[in-house]
């Protein structure tokens, strides 16, 4: 907790800042979850140990570069971090349903510890539950769709998702050791300038966010060359598929804003550990600069969240209408309109700073425009709905209520973009049920509806689809009954970020949003039990074709899960929705003459050894402890330099076992295509369903 | 947007309980938050221009075209329409080229720094966040209060706001925009009342622990009402000495109301410059 | 527009007819380049510190009273040169002639050890002057953009002494061919941020 006790003027030598006090023994809470997780991982490691797989862990998994594994590794890292992110939640909720008083002292949260609860919320929703999800999503498909084998980097790639678990573990060790930062997610300085925040909360932020960014920006890096370098012959750039394309787009920002967050980073750093000036209320320092940095970066990194989440309702809506997208070319163009202005809109987020009228209608229209292209992509995917024959699985659950629920989130961001109305509805609630509109309502449903839709081409067993549409109705619910009344409380005056309140009229719409969290986590506890009961079941979903929704794309053409090199032989693309194309020629699900052999990369250690070093790092210069950071980042230089030397990375793999994995897949088709007209098989995991030439 | 119009707006949020007294957006007591419900209102009503229709479509759309109606046309391989694509492209950027020139017009006449046309003086407050307090100095009355304001109706406020501390947000609902609040500078807010009240006032940017306490009320008092307020607080009988102020900056929740009766007139000036002062050696 | 009308030739499989040898290499050179391109909104977001912050001296000392031109032009010179020689230890790569391409990598080293020697020297000959990265927000912002520069170039040179040893284990192949035309192109950029530092810092600062 951030209080006298942790602030350690004199570090030892040996242990830093670190002493026994730095754990919050005397916070029940706290000490309550950090024993539970604690015992969770214990058993975990213990099972592991127990039925031996370490070595399968280690050679499988945790060293791996394939793409398909990280990419299911981000996922699972990002569902955990949702637990903690949701609880955050949930704990401020709760508290703000119960803090009506004139004085603070009320509910039972401290503002010490409620301060660091809405700051880890926002830091772990953004940078660790929707970072890796949609990083996790681009690694899982964006190969598969181009025709690739791997990513250009696989070993970057690996790195990558380790500096992100490792920025997320320390967020998570804050918990335990010492406080997070009460700063607000974006930690404006001078508050969280040594002088106002002189404990560690503030460090964990700096170390744990410049290392999962750094770690962002080599995905972004590896994901531009290997669509850009990548794609099977004859896709053109205009031949792409739409989420390649906005994963594309979302990779171009990245490689744009993300230096801008390592700089802005690394100077608060600065300021902290060496006591310069750039941020700091005195000696010329300047406040204003920080916040238009990290909003340089930040806005950017909205649009990276969603148009991603874009492409995954583009290719959703074309599959489950059976239909091609409407206006591809159209779409693209909006896009890339969205990607350049995204630049320069960064200002709207402090109308209220004080700059002059004609600096805030600039970046006030430059918003609204932004509204055009995208609601052109609103009216692509209602127009690819339209004459379509459209199948109501779970994915198609969630972009309906995407549609309506993003259209609201649109409508309120435009009133926000008129600065002089953002004068009154600046860090109010309404700004709040804003951005949850457009985050949850845009980018998160789109990624459950991309996780549904794409579950079976990772584990090649369908997730269980009734429990599916229970969780999408559930989270559209709950989420109008959570985010409504924020709206309304906007208008009614409320700011954010309040630990109480002396209004009573306020409490019954605060109550109605708890129950309305409460209703996305019974949404949750669905999801969870979704996974587990399909797990369970997997007998009964699976997808032996490699195509169980009627598929448009590459990704399809290939078995569920794909064998490790993706695809047997180069796909040669002639269409935009290529895999289609081959069903309507009778040319999908043919098994090739003849294949050579695969040149794919080798597992490698180094990915997690440098990122966990990294993490050490992070650590010691957390806490003061300044041998071991010499020490860990020599390592990190070290580590990073043996594996240069390192002769063998890449090998190949023989035809012979190429043949072996290929056969068994089309054996099992063949199998199915006898039994098709006995067995009453689930019908769209018959193979070359189409209705396209059915119909 | 004339003036009945206007009138009807307001009736129409009349119906639908937007202007109950709890609403403070919409139950504005100055020009400036009344225009900015209007904007919100308006801006809320433009948007429905192309929201009712997309939800609309979405669901007719989900229903007409679902797989099991057989009936609806189906035409797999139809991608493209130069009609539709000119209608999605054209009507957001009616609208937007709409609100575009609302933006604009509004954010000149709605600049916090525009000061009020009336016939009545400006009178002039000095605004300091603190941790985590306000304190207000009335430069002209030589007095300063603390969580407590008053100010004439129909006299437009000029406040000149800075921060002794971290970055605050000075905001008073039910009377229009708010400014940060930021250490070694300046912000300009023009306000004015036009009826008598009590109005909710606070920080609008979160400053740390004690932030949620860092509210106030302002009092819009008639020209008498005012007058004899600013008595009591001369009656105060305590200075803002600079011993005061330094005591006042340290720390603290909740902060209840203090008057001083005397202040250092360059005291506003003195807690700029403390950051800025050696700057250029100015 | 409607592909469905397109029917693939005669002999299309969906698959390429003959699998063919991924261009590696390309790859690399791709992905440094686009990393420059990060580094490069790197460096302009320090620049734009830089501006920002350039008259917040908070009455301390101001770079007219301490920037020497003539020592930052033989720093510049030093730089300046070392891309020239690197130029001439590429053409060695290029001819094959590891004598030449070693000899002008090792000029190169120590022209860069000589401009980040200069550099040390003068931020502790400033400091000594009264005018530390903590004096005030304008040499915090100096010390800022002129450190990370002089980071860059260090790491550099570690990469040049590890590509050294790469050349000495496996001779010129077209693996270490690559890792050096990305040293390369790092150091040529180095020498760009240089002069923007030059232009911007020094000569503007005296001026």
């Amino acid at each position: 907790m951030a209080n006298k006790a942790t602030i350690v003027t004199d570090p030892d030598p040996i242990f830093g800042k670190l002493t026994w006090d730095s754990i919050p023994f005397y916070d029940p809470i706290i000490l309550t979850t950090a024993l539970v997780v604690i015992m969770v991982g214990a058993g975990v490691v213990g099972a592991i140990l127990y039925y031996g797989k370490l070595r399968y862990l280690w050679e499988e998994w945790l060293t791996s570069v394939d793409h398909k594994k990280i990419g299911i590794m981000y996922i699972i890292a990002a569902f955990i971090m949702l637990i903690r992110g949701f609880s955050d939640a949930l704990l401020m909720r709760s508290q703000q349903a119960l803090a009506v008083s004139d004085s603070s002292g009320v509910g039972y949260l401290p503002p010490e510890h409620y301060d660091q609860i809405f700051t880890a919320h926002g830091v772990i929703m953004i940078f660790f539950v929707a970072m890796p999800l949609i990083v996790g999503l681009m690694n899982l498909v964006v190969p598969l769709q181009i025709g690739a084998r791997d990513v250009a980097f696989p070993f970057l790639n690996s790195l990558s998702f380790w500096l992100f678990v490792v920025g997320a573990m320390l967020v998570n060790a804050s918990l335990f050791i010492g406080e997070f930062a009460a700063t607000g997610w974006l930690a404006y300085p001078p508050l969280s300038g040594l002088e106002y925040s002189p404990w560690v909360g503030v460090d964990y932020w700096l170390w744990a966010l410049q290392i999962s960014g750094i770690g962002t920006l080599l995905s972004g890096v590896n994901f531009f060359v290997t669509i850009i370098r990548m794609r099977a012959p004859g896709m053109t750039l205009m031949k792409m598929p739409v989420f390649t394309w906005t994963s594309l787009c979302a990779n171009v920002l990245i490689i744009l804003a993300f230096p801008i967050l390592t700089v802005t980073i690394t100077l608060l750093t600065l300021d902290r550990y060496l006591g310069t000036n750039f941020f700091t209320n005195d000696l010329g320092g300047n406040q204003m600069m920080y916040v238009n940095l990290i909003w340089a970066w930040g806005h950017p990194e909205v649009y990276i969240l969603i148009l991603p989440a874009f492409g995954i309702f583009s290719e959703v809506t074309a599959t489950f209408s059976r239909k091609r997208l409407f206006g591809y070319t159209s779409f693209i163009w909006a896009t890339v309109c969205i990607m350049v202005l995204s630049f320069i809109v960064w200002l709207h987020h402090f109308f209220t700073m004080g700059a002059g009228a004609s600096v805030n209608a600039f970046f006030g229209i430059a918003t609204m425009v932004i509204s055009i292209p995208t609601g052109v992509k609103i009216f692509n995917w209602l127009f690819t709905m339209y004459k379509g024959r459209v199948k109501f699985d779970s994915p198609m659950w969630w972009t309906c209520s995407f549609l309506i629920t993003f259209t609201i989130g649109g409508m309120t961001g435009v009133m926000l973009a008129i600065p002089a109305a953002n004068f009154v509805l600046h860090n109010s609630l309404f700004l709040v049920a804003h951005f949850h509109n457009v985050i949850i309502g845009g980018a998160l449903f789109g990624y459950f509806a991309g996780l549904t839709y794409w579950f079976p081409k990772a584990t090649g067993f369908k997730l269980n689809e009734t429990l599916g549409k229970w969780a999408a109705g559930l989270w559209t619910v709950g989420f109008f009954l959570a985010f409504m009344p924020l709206y309304v409380l906007g208008f009614m005056g409320m700011t954010r970020r309040l630990n109480y309140y002396d209004n009573p009229t306020w409490n019954t719409w605060l109550l109605i949003a708890g129950a309305g969290a409460l209703i996305i986590l019974i949404a949750i506890c669905v999801q969870f039990y979704q996974v587990f009961a399909s797990i369970r079941d997997r007998k009964k979903n699976l997808d032996v074709t490699g195509d169980p929704w009627g598929g448009r794309t590459l990704e399809w053409a290939t078995s569920s899960p794909p064998p490790f090199y993706n695809f047997a032989r180069t796909p040669h693309v002639m269409d935009r929705d290529q895999f289609q194309y081959l069903k309507d020629h009778d040319l999908a699900f043919k098994q090739p003459a003849e294949y050579e052999r695969i040149h794919m990369p080798k597992n490698t250690w180094a990915g997690i050894v440098i990122a966990v070093l990294s993490g050490i790092m992070g650590f010691a210069m957390v806490w003061h402890i300044w041998w071991l950071a010499i020490v860990s980042t020599a390592a990190m230089i070290v580590a990073f330099i043996v594996y240069n030397f390192q002769r063998s990375k890449d090998y190949y793999v023989e035809v012979e076992e190429i043949e072996r994995i290929e056969n068994s897949y089309f054996e099992q088709l063949n199998h199915i295509e006898n039994n098709d007209l006995s067995n009453d098989t689930n019908e769209v995991s018959k193979p070359g369903h189409s209705l396209s030439i059915t119909a | 947007m004339t003036k009945s119009t206007i009138r009807i707006l307001t009736l129409l949020a009349l119906t639908i309980n937007l202007t109950g007294c709890d609403y403070l957006l919409f139950d504005p007591k100055g020009p400036v938050a009344e225009e900015q419900m209007n904007l919100i209102i308006w801006s809320f009503l433009i948007m429905l221009i192309v929201v009712i229709p997309v939800i609309c479509m979405t669901i007719w759309f989900s229903y007409k075209y679902r797989a099991g109606n057989t009936k609806a046309e189906y035409k797999p391989s139809w991608e493209h329409s130069t009609l539709i694509e000119l209608v999605v492209w054209t009507v957001p950027l009616i609208i937007i080229i709409v609100l575009g020139i609302i933006t604009y017009k509004t954010s000149f006449s709605l600049d916090p720094r525009q000061a009020i046309k009336s016939s009545n003086d400006t009178i002039r407050i000095q605004v300091v966040a603190l941790d985590w307090k306000w304190l207000f100095i009335y430069p002209e009355q030589e007095i300063a209060t603390v969580n407590e304001l008053a100010m004439p109706i129909d006299t437009p406020v000029e406040f000149l706001i800075t921060s002794d501390t971290v970055m605050n947000s000075f905001f008073i609902p039910q009377l229009g925009s708010m400014i940060y609040a930021m250490a070694g500078m300046e912000n300009q807010l023009h306000l004015i009342a036009e009826e008598k009240g009590s109005y909710r006032g606070l920080s609008a940017n979160y400053s740390g622990f004690g932030f949620s306490g860092m509210k106030f009320q302002a009092h819009a008092k008639d020209e008498a009402g005012f007058n004899a307020w600013v008595d009591s607080v001369k009656a105060s009988n305590r200075a803002l000495s600079n011993q005061q102020y330094t005591d006042l900056s340290v720390k603290t929740k909740d902060h209840p109301v203090e008057y001083f009766s005397e202040v250092n007139p360059l005291l506003f000036n003195q807690i700029i410059e403390k950051y800025t002062g050696v700057q250029n050696g100015q | 527009m409607n592909t469905l009308t397109q029917t693939p030739e005669p002999g299309y499989t969906g698959y390429v007819a003959q699998e063919h040898h991924h261009d590696y290499a390309g790859d690399s050179l791709l992905g440094f380049w686009i990393y420059i391109m990060s580094d490069c909104i790197l460096f302009a977001t320090l620049f734009a510190t830089y501006a920002v912050l350039s008259t917040g001296f908070a009455g301390g000392l101001t770079p007219k009273d301490l920037f020497d031109l003539e020592f930052v032009a033989v720093e510049t010179a030093l730089l300046l040169f070392s891309s020239f020689t690197f130029g001439m230890a590429m053409l060695g790569a290029q001819s094959k002639n590891m004598t030449q391409l070693l000899l002008w990598l090792s000029i190169t080293f120590a022209l860069g050890g000589g401009f980040l020697v200069m550099e040390c020297y003068e931020f502790y000959h400033f400091s000594n002057e009264g005018a530390g990265p903590t004096t005030s927000a304008y040499w915090s912002a100096f010390y800022g953009l002129v450190g990370t520069h002089g980071l860059h170039v260090l790491a550099g040179m570690l990469w040049m002494i590890v590509l050294v040893v790469h050349l000495l284990r496996d001779g010129i192949t077209e693996t270490n061919h690559t890792r050096l035309a990305c040293l390369s192109m790092f150091w040529h950029f180095l020498d760009v941020i240089w002069i923007c530092v030059f232009s911007m810092v020094y000569l503007m600062g005296v001026m």
